[in-house]
């Protein structure tokens, strides 16, 4: 735990780790979904919720997460057009992937802290990728599965912000 | 004390093991609508009303947000053309002498294509009414390739509409509200679409797969693809009218055959859509099936339910007593009145009806089957003539 970590700690209320953070990933994905290119590429589309799913899971666990998580999910399918239920599973086992090793991760350095997501990101895009195939009948292209994990990958200082905002929020869970 | 050493602290295993039945609760929740999911057919029903919600509240949204996007997007193109003039004008001189040459090559097909279409008597599709639309949200994802766009079921547009850029195909409508209507792009992995490749006239169905070149799949070797090759819609299937422009073949990083396509060659702001009806599915068996009918009539085999007297049964009468009906078999025959000419004998024989107009060996009417299922008719209701077997 770094000390800026203990300084930068906030009382925990469901509006502050969970309904804010939540408003800002939906508000994210919408503006990246404005369908425009620069110079030839479009805009990335990283998965927001999936920081909130590991960033969650470690500050202490909860009831209310998964049920956010479950909702975030479900508007990134209905807003996206894919199919409904797809990231709800992705986010709900990303957030049980890191609920059962929290204590192996809390507290560790920003690398393995950025690994443990990186992990947990593959774990959350295979299970996509193996729901996306039994629903679709066909393989996912990986090129594209790749582009969109390593947009997410790069969401790492958003999920570390939040965690040093609010880990020492409960003292049960230092 | 801290709250460690006091009764909180076994509240600590607990929390973790209600999070965890939270965790099922909710990955239960999410299986169960994964499973549910018929995103991918074009049936009205498929579309629910939480997309249809969202779809709803986020096109106003998006087209705020795109609005300024878009401005500053054009001016940045206008400066990019200035910038670049120089250069655009010696490709456009390259482009140029190329045409020429084949402008003549052009007119001659043009007269060779008449000719052959007058030969065939081949008739051109007849053009399809459309709308134009702008897409103010695109998912770009391996999961889900598709756009919202901002005109819906006040302006016609019905689940399975194709839609069109100005290079070429893009996708089809999958769900409609009023005001805005969700377009699956042939880029997602749930597309498939038939399609036609032209220089060898062979079938495939382009398959998307999240990526930015669909795949082409079921590809008969013996049609020996080339990268370049023009593909269209074939139209089979009736999902798509035959001829839509779809891209070109490429070689993909995997070895197979993949496909440019066309619609990617600008950024896909405006839309065409197609108000296709698909004639494959138009048939709705219940609307087709009559409602209004008559109570099916039958009759005794010993007796008649047509009484004595009636104009028919005298023309049948007066006819010739030379022909011979199978005794014993139902006579149950469709005639108008005035159909049958006098003279004609009308038999019915094992549910084929044929009026025999009574010289040897002529048979003049054409068969016809009058065997009623129960709560069906015969064609003619009106027709109730029968003709009782004559000794």
């Amino acid at each position: 735990m770094t000390a800026r970590g203990v300084g930068a700690a906030r009382p925990l209320s469901p509006l502050g780790w969970l309904g804010i953070p939540s408003a800002l990933s939906i508000g994210a994905t919408v503006i990246l979904a404005i369908p425009i290119r620069i110079f030839g590429l479009s805009l990335p589309e990283p998965v927001f919720p999936l920081a909130l799913a590991f960033a969650w899971a470690l500050i202490r666990p909860s009831v209310l997460p998964p049920f956010t998580l479950l909702m975030l999910g479900l508007f990134l399918d209905v807003f996206w057009g894919g199919p409904q239920g797809l990231w709800p599973l992705c986010l709900l086992a990303a957030y049980a992937t890191v609920l059962s090793v929290r204590r192996l991760i809390t507290g560790q350095d920003l690398i393995v802290m950025w690994a443990s997501y990186g992990a947990t990101l593959a774990v959350a895009f295979a299970l996509g990728y193996g729901l996306m195939t039994a629903d679709a009948g066909a393989m996912p292209n990986l090129v594209a599965v790749g582009w969109q994990y390593l947009a997410t990958l790069l969401l790492f200082p958003f999920a570390r912000w939040l965690i040093e905002r609010y880990e020492d929020a409960d003292v049960r869970f230092r | 004390m801290s709250l460690r050493d006091g009764p909180f602290g076994d509240i600590r295993v607990p929390l973790t093991w209600s999070a965890a039945a939270a965790l099922v609760i909710a990955a239960i929740i999410a299986g169960a609508l994964l499973l549910g999911d018929r995103r991918e057919t074009m049936k009205a029903g498929a579309y629910d009303t939480a997309r249809h919600a969202v779809d709803v509240v986020a096109a106003p949204v998006g087209g705020v947000l795109s609005a300024p996007v878009r401005w500053t997007h054009d001016g940045l193109d206008f400066v990019r053309g200035y910038l670049g003039a120089v250069s655009e004008n010696r490709k456009l001189k390259t482009e140029l002498a190329q045409e020429s040459a084949l402008r003549d090559t052009l007119a001659a097909t043009e007269i060779e294509n008449q000719r052959l279409r007058a030969v065939l008597g081949i008739r051109t599709d007849p053009p399809l009414p459309h709308v134009v639309a702008e897409t103010i949200f695109d998912s770009r994802g391996p999961f889900a390739n598709t756009r919202l766009a901002n005109v819906g079921s006040d302006h016609g547009v019905t689940e399975g509409d194709p839609v069109l850029s100005e290079h070429g195909l893009v996708g089809r409508i999958v769900g409609v509200s009023d005001h805005v209507s969700r377009v699956l792009l042939l880029t997602d992995a749930e597309s498939h679409t038939p399609v036609l490749l032209v220089r060898t006239n062979g079938r495939a169905i382009l398959s998307g797969d999240g990526g930015g070149t669909p795949k082409l799949d079921y590809v008969r070797s013996a049609l020996n693809p080339k990268e370049g090759d023009r593909v269209l819609t074939s139209g089979d299937g009736g999902v798509f009218p035959r001829g839509l422009p779809v891209g070109t073949i490429v070689r993909g990083f995997d070895g197979g055959w993949r496909v440019q396509l066309d619609s990617d060659a600008a950024p896909i702001d405006f839309v065409q859509i197609l108000l296709f009806t698909d004639f494959a599915q138009i048939a709705n068996e219940q609307a087709l099936a009559p409602k209004d009918l008559p109570t099916a009539m039958t009759e005794e085999p010993s007796q008649s339910i047509v009484a004595p007297g009636t104009p028919a049964t005298n023309a049948v009468k007066g006819a010739d007593a030379a022909a011979k009906p199978a005794a014993g078999k139902t006579a149950a025959i469709l005639a108008k009145p005035g159909a049958v000419k006098p003279g004609a004998i009308v038999v019915a024989k094992a549910g084929v009806a044929k009026a025999i107009t009574g010289k040897p060996g002529a048979v003049a009417a054409t068969k016809t089957n009058v065997k009623a299922k129960p709560g069906t008719t015969p064609a003619k209701p009106a027709a109730k003539h029968a003709a009782p077997a004559t000794p």
